[in-house]
């Protein structure tokens, strides 16, 4: 008997990391020990943002689906006239382009804060908190276009289907408002690096979490930008 | 004394992600690289599956991409990393029932409402 357990011991094909998972939920309550608790908490707040965000582009995929009216083309209302000259959806690949600018300065200011480096990551940080401003301010601008040029409302979309105007709102208005939160947290988080506030704990945790958020945020953007501008 | 050892466990766990600013550079160009990609799929009117596709793909890429080294997700412990990978699966069910219910909403408002909004 005590033979053929071994047996099948040890023809068992466990990894490692498996056997880490086991070992790490049988400890009861303390699946995460191992991970500092702000982070393990910013996780799970993301994991329920993802539940709300995908809720939103569910929502939206489900008004495109069933919609009678035609769908405006995202390409020509999004697009600019730069010199005397049509460009689609410009405006949107430069935000795309300020958010993953602002995820690369993030994730050097998270590396130097690893290494204690008090002056590059308030700057750094400083840095994604423009980039972050800069997408906000085009979004103001995309809004407003569309607001007062073309006269889209929630309700209401002269283009064609007024489902377009309510889940356009909603979703940019809703990741714009992280984006908002993001640079309001990022600024309070570099202003206490600058201070030396995490050189006195030994911790700049902080500033990893305050990453994870951003970082989330221009992660949510690739999907919005992939299903409402691109589709 | 709880303090010291928090201390201690974050400083185990950051000792492994001392990676050189190169990499997040190089995944910055190649996030670059696959916006710009994204983008040429809509400038060259490319239609139809392809453009699905190729959407889809660089979407995911991109996302793998920032959620495993600019999120550190890939060396996370393997308990995270699930915690955090597999609920958001079973939105594939959402998706799947309001297919089906954005289609039938469709058909009726086609069928009976003669066409219109």
């Amino acid at each position: 008997m005590l033979q053929t357990t071994q047996d099948r011991r040890d023809r068992e094909v466990i990894t490692p990391a498996l056997r880490e998972i086991a070992a790490d939920w049988s400890a009861d309550q303390e699946v995460f020990r191992h991970t500092h608790w702000g982070k393990a908490m910013m996780w799970i707040f993301l994991l329920s943002d993802t539940f709300i965000f995908s809720c939103f582009l569910t929502g939206y995929m489900t008004m495109r689906a069933s919609a009678v009216l035609p769908w405006p083309n995202t390409a020509e209302v999004f697009a600019l006239n730069i010199g005397g000259q049509d460009i689609p959806l410009v405006l949107i690949a430069i935000m795309t382009f300020a958010l993953i600018s602002s995820s690369g300065t993030m994730a050097m200011a998270v590396n130097f804060g690893y290494r204690r480096d008090r002056r590059r990551t308030a700057g750094l940080m400083l840095l994604t908190a423009l980039f972050g401003l800069t997408f906000l301010s085009m979004q103001a601008f995309e809004w407003s276009k569309l607001i007062f040029e073309e006269g889209v409302r929630p309700w209401y979309n002269p283009m064609g289907a007024p489902q377009f105007g309510a889940s356009f709102f909603m979703i940019t208005g809703f990741h714009g408002l992280h984006v908002t939160c993001g640079v309001i947290l990022l600024l309070i988080i570099a202003s206490k690096v600058a201070r030396g506030d995490y050189d006195r704990t030994g911790d700049y945790s902080a500033v990893e979490i305050a990453g994870l958020y951003w970082h989330f945020v221009d992660l949510v953007w690739v999907f919005i930008f992939a299903f409402f501008y691109l589709w | 004394m709880k303090q010291d050892l928090s201390n201690a466990d974050v400083g185990a766990v950051h000792e492994g992600v001392h990676h050189p600013i190169s990499l997040y550079l190089k995944v910055w160009g190649y996030l670059f690289l696959l916006s710009t990609l994204s983008y040429l799929v809509d400038y060259m009117h490319v239609q139809g599956i392809v453009r699905w596709t190729l959407i889809v793909l660089f979407m995911l890429l991109k996302a793998g991409l920032i959620l495993s080294i600019f999120m550190h997700l890939a060396w996370e412990r393997l308990s995270l990393i699930y915690a955090i990978l597999t609920p958001p699966l079973v939105l594939l069910v959402l998706v799947r029932i309001m297919t089906i219910e954005a289609n039938y909403a469709f058909w009726t408002r086609a069928i009976f409402m003669g066409g219109g909004g």
